[in-house]
């Protein structure tokens, strides 16, 4: 009789591939690159961290017991001839099952609802960071496909690299010269859409020093893989340091350097030590038909009603 | 001459891959096998009277899943050439703009081209049978609803090969698709393919809401109608008020295109927040139109294979109907991230979350139907508890993506890529494989081995969870979709490779499932099936299978939830309905203009594609023709006669 070896295989062929579909998944998860969006350096990354966790707490508790569930009742009901449990194949209603299974749900959305619409408003983007230093303007533009970042009070510019000063605010103000991309530096906070016509803003800030991730996460065609950029968070006395040194080595930004930039094309890391006047609020406006105002929409500050109007109107303290 | 005519080829035909050329010989060879094999069987007549004119729901249902197949197996190829280029960093296999067209396809073709005719399909075998009815309201429409969205199909399909694909992502966002960004035909064929194949849809739901409204059965009331008729009288709702949504912004999208309009151009006042608003206020219902029927589908086959009523059934209709109504009010946790602000973010965020609920409650009703049941293990079972577990997973990442300040961290990354793959192959794929293993018997009238089933299960499930687990993990690492290749430095590879294999494994389910199914046509002789296989509920197994043309000899009653359940439990006790006189049955006549008139609208697409008007006002003026043909014809139904009726009855219930 082969009952047993039979019977063996039944098991040891399922526990075998389940075990193999694990490792198959698991390995990876724990060899590969950093978890950016669940360890942040920055405090809008931590409070979008913060909040990713309190969603899944929240969630876990319906979620684990009903999988805990599922599996004993696939179990226990089965169709065997020597099942035992009871058979009601006519029963089909319970008030207090549904009470339960109706309350529970709403109990946990609704709680999960409060925290969502208090986290909105405190983490809209162009709402300022609190912080005792001032905030560092950095203006941004997608382009076909690469990165140009305008620093207006240091008055240098560069291409698919940014550095900026650790522990400080830094106010984003962002547009585009090319399909609406969206602009994301994961491990210091969310993204926000680049869009022709609208100069959005965004505060983000990098607690400690560092190289950061940064790439375009919305989709704009042929060479949109090219569109990383890297962070570097350095102390204020190397910032500065830096600022200076682009100064000295670069060439300047002119109108005619930009426009070849703004042909669609890769490019390299690139820095310049100018860039035309009011740039910015050019590439902002590049579209829009004169004189029916400088924007299609107001901002997202002016929608949530945020007291830095500022970012629309362009900071022209660059040289 | 010459030189024009090789120009004219190069810009027409797509060249320079070998992978399109080799597309090109397998088209080729496939179409000149299907023209020799009919030839030589001296099939035409047949394919003609049985197929291409047939008004009959049950073969334009049959129709629809074969077409829906072939798109399955046409956009899993696409998803495993991207799984193959994403497989290891900086691989040369697609070229970016090669990427762009395969992602482009693969999540057009899934959705618009695989999931709704795979939906339409099971609505047109099923529902006229489990409502007593012997055809849909308008049978006409209803070939022509499949025949639209065939030539579409194929006109969307033909831009691999000619022309150029689209390559701004499924959804074709502006001002990308627009001329300035994408002047190719590329574009035309995606807009042309869908709104071709969307007049279809619309008028599905039109017809379907109609059949449900006005053709039940005597005695069927609103509260004693089958789930899955539900889950489909819920999907025509959102169907009708939704697809108009897509049709008019397509139609924009195209007159910015061809008529020089600028409603969502970057320059002359265009806006294409306005598309991006527009396109979500169909899309997110649309996915509720394909979840929807999957979930009627769980409810028939979680009843069937526990041996056990259907519990909360009044708690099942309104949840559904509830998710009907709220699908309309969450449309902007598309686009969380484009700025609108946190007071629309924060209704959308809410609005978003309160759907979970009455979808939760569902599982609660399908894990309770089970409970003090008695489960059986067959095929369609099996899809529907692999639905459970993945579908819940898939649910609770919806809502972590709806909390809108941490969708910022989420949104556009591989996290949702693998939340919304999760929820549509775990519950619109398991669903409606389920569904087409359950009614199998009752299209064919033979039942698929259990053997190569349970392979092709088992690979599918491992398959997907080993292909999109990692994927939840390199979204968190930060990688963003779409993207053609990614550097060594990123740390993405292993979670990318692993995510590979898992999409090959499903690949192989899908095989195995082919297999299952040529291995069951073989041998369906030693196959065949009762009008109950399965000792089901619904009055759709309370006939023989496959169906005879007119379903029912006589007109059922329905006056309970399982009517055929009830009946079957009723003859037990020697309690036989009334024996009622046949009388002739009232068809509906086959019809070429479905076929024609679609065929009609190919060549104004096409024409519309490449503005070359003349084609485009022939193929039009075709259509206006057939129309008023159409109005014209008065000989468009038949009587079968009481004797013919008698015989056909004899045959079938006698060799079963």
């Amino acid at each position: 009789m082969n009952k047993k070896p039979r019977s063996l295989t039944r098991i040891i062929i399922p526990v075998v591939l389940t075990l193999v579909t694990i490792a198959l998944i698991v390995w990876p998860m724990l060899a590969g690159g950093q978890y950016v969006v669940l360890d942040p350096k920055g405090p809008i990354g931590a409070s979008q961290r913060d909040l990713i966790v309190i969603s899944t707490i929240l969630c876990a508790i319906v979620i684990v017991p009903v999988l805990i569930l599922s599996a004993v009742i696939v179990w226990r009901y089965r169709d065997k001839p020597d099942n035992k449990a009871a058979y009601e194949p006519n029963w089909a209603h319970s008030t207090k099952a549904e009470a339960i299974w109706w309350t529970v749900p709403i109990v946990i959305i609704g709680l999960l609802a409060i925290v969502t619409v208090r986290y909105t408003y405190d983490l809209e983007p162009s709402k300022p960071l609190a912080s005792e230093k001032e905030p560092i303007t950095i203006q941004v533009s997608s382009l076909d496909w690469k990165w140009l970042f305008m620093y207006p009070e240091q008055g240098i510019a560069t291409v698919n690299t940014l550095n900026i000063p650790a522990d400080r605010p830094v106010k984003f103000e962002l547009t585009a010269d090319s399909p609406m991309n969206s602009f994301w530096i994961p491990q210091l906070g969310g993204q926000i859409y680049t869009m022709s016509g609208m100069a959005m803003t965004l505060y983000l800030q990098a607690d400690h020093e560092g190289t950061y991730f940064g790439s375009g996460a919305n989709f704009t065609g042929e060479h949109f893989a090219q569109m990383r950029f890297d962070v570097n968070a350095t102390s204020d006395e190397e910032f500065d340091q830096w600022v200076r040194e682009v100064k000295n080595q670069s060439q300047p930004l002119t109108q005619e350097t930009y426009n070849t930039l703004a042909e669609p094309g890769t490019s390299n890391v690139a820095y310049y030590s100018s860039f035309p006047e009011g740039l910015f609020q050019d590439i902002v406006t590049k579209y829009v038909i004169e004189g029916t105002g400088a924007h299609i929409h107001g901002t997202s500050e002016e929608a949530s009603g945020a007291q830095d109007n500022a970012s629309t109107k362009v900071d022209k303290s660059a040289n | 001459m010459l030189e024009r005519l090789k120009e004219f080829a190069s810009e027409f035909f797509v060249t320079g891959d070998p992978l399109i050329y080799g597309a090109d010989v397998a088209i080729g060879i496939t179409m000149i096998t299907i023209v020799a094999v009919l030839t030589y069987f001296k099939k035409w007549g047949w394919l003609w009277r049985n197929w291409l004119t047939t008004v009959d729901h049950k073969k334009i249902g049959i129709m629809y899943i074969i077409a829906s197949i072939i798109m399955l197996f046409r956009g899993g190829v696409d998803a495993l050439m991207m799984r193959l280029q994403l497989a290891m960093p900086n691989m040369d296999f697609l070229h970016p703009e090669h990427y762009n067209q395969v992602f482009t396809t693969h999540g057009t073709i899934m959705i618009l081209f695989m999931a709704m005719p795979f939906m339409f399909g099971l609505f047109n075998v099923i529902v006229p049978l489990q409502i007593g009815a012997r055809d849909v309201a308008f049978p006409f429409l209803n070939a022509l609803s499949f025949w639209l969205f065939f030539l579409g199909a194929m006109l969307f399909n033909l831009s691999f090969v000619i022309g150029g694909s689209p390559d701004a992502g499924w959804l074709s966002y502006p001002p990308l698709s627009e001329l300035s960004h994408s002047p190719g035909v590329g574009q035309n064929f995606y807009i042309w393919g869908i709104q071709i194949s969307g007049i279809g849809s619309l008028a599905t739901g039109i017809n379907f809401l109609v059949t449900i409204i006005k053709m039940r059965a005597p005695g069927m009331k609103w509260m004693k109608m089958p789930m899955f008729t539900w889950s489909v009288f819920s999907t025509c709702i959102i169907i009708l008020f939704a697809f108009p949504i897509l049709t008019v912004t397509l139609a924009l999208l195209f007159l910015d295109r061809f008529g020089g309009a600028h409603f969502f151009t970057l320059d002359m006042g265009g806006n294409p927040m306005m598309y991006i608003n527009l396109i979500w206020m169909w899309g997110h219902p649309e996915v509720y139109i394909v979840v929807l029927p999957a979930f009627g589908v769980f409810s028939e086959i979680v009843s069937t294979f526990s041996k056990k009523k259907l519990f909360g059934y009044k708690s099942m209709v309104f949840a559904m109907l509830i998710i009907s109504f709220l699908s309309f009010f969450t449309w902007a946790h598309h686009f969380f991230t484009m700025g609108s602000g946190a007071d629309v973010n924060a209704f959308f965020a809410v609005t978003t979350m309160l759907i979970a609920i009455p979808t939760g409650v569902k599982i609660f009703n399908w894990l309770f139907t089970m409970y003090r049941g008695r489960i059986r293990m067959a095929t369609p079972m099996l899809w529907t508890i692999a639905f459970i577990p993945c579908f819940i997973v898939g649910g609770m990442t919806g809502v972590l993506l709806s909390v809108a300040p941490a969708d910022f961290q989420f949104h556009n990354s591989y996290f949702l890529i693998a939340h919304f793959h999760q929820v549509l192959i775990g519950g619109v794929v398991f669903g409606y494989f389920a569904g087409l293993y359950y009614w199998w018997p009752k299209m064919f009238g033979f039942q698929l081995e259990e053997k190569l089933g349970k392979w092709a299960f088992w690979t599918w499930n491992i398959g997907f969870y080993v292909c999109f687990m990692p994927q939840y993990a390199v979204g968190l690492m930060g990688m963003t979709r779409r993207l053609s290749t990614y550097g060594w430095d990123t740390g993405w590879w292993e979670l990318n490779f692993v995510s590979t294999i898992g999409a090959f494994l499903m690949g192989v389910g899908f095989l195995f499932q082919v297999a299952q199914i040529a291995d069951g046509i073989r041998k369906y002789k030693t196959l065949k099936a009762s009008g109950d296989p399965w000792d089901g509920r619904t009055l759709e197994w309370s006939i023989p299978s496959p169906a005879p043309e007119y379903n029912f000899a006589i007109t059922p009653r329905g006056d309970d939830i399982d009517e055929w359940w009830e009946e079957k439990e009723r003859r037990a006790k020697g309690i036989y309905p009334p024996e009622q006189p046949l009388e002739p049955i009232h068809m509906p006549k086959n019809s070429a203009i479905p076929f024609i008139m679609s065929v009609f609208w190919f060549i104004a697409g096409f024409g519309f594609v490449f503005g070359w008007l003349w084609m485009a006002i022939l193929g039009l003026a075709g259509v206006g023709i057939c129309m008023i043909a159409r109005s014209f014809s008065y000989d468009t139904d038949y009587y079968i006669p009481v004797d013919e009726i008698k015989r056909t009855e004899a045959s079938l219930r006698g060799s079963v």
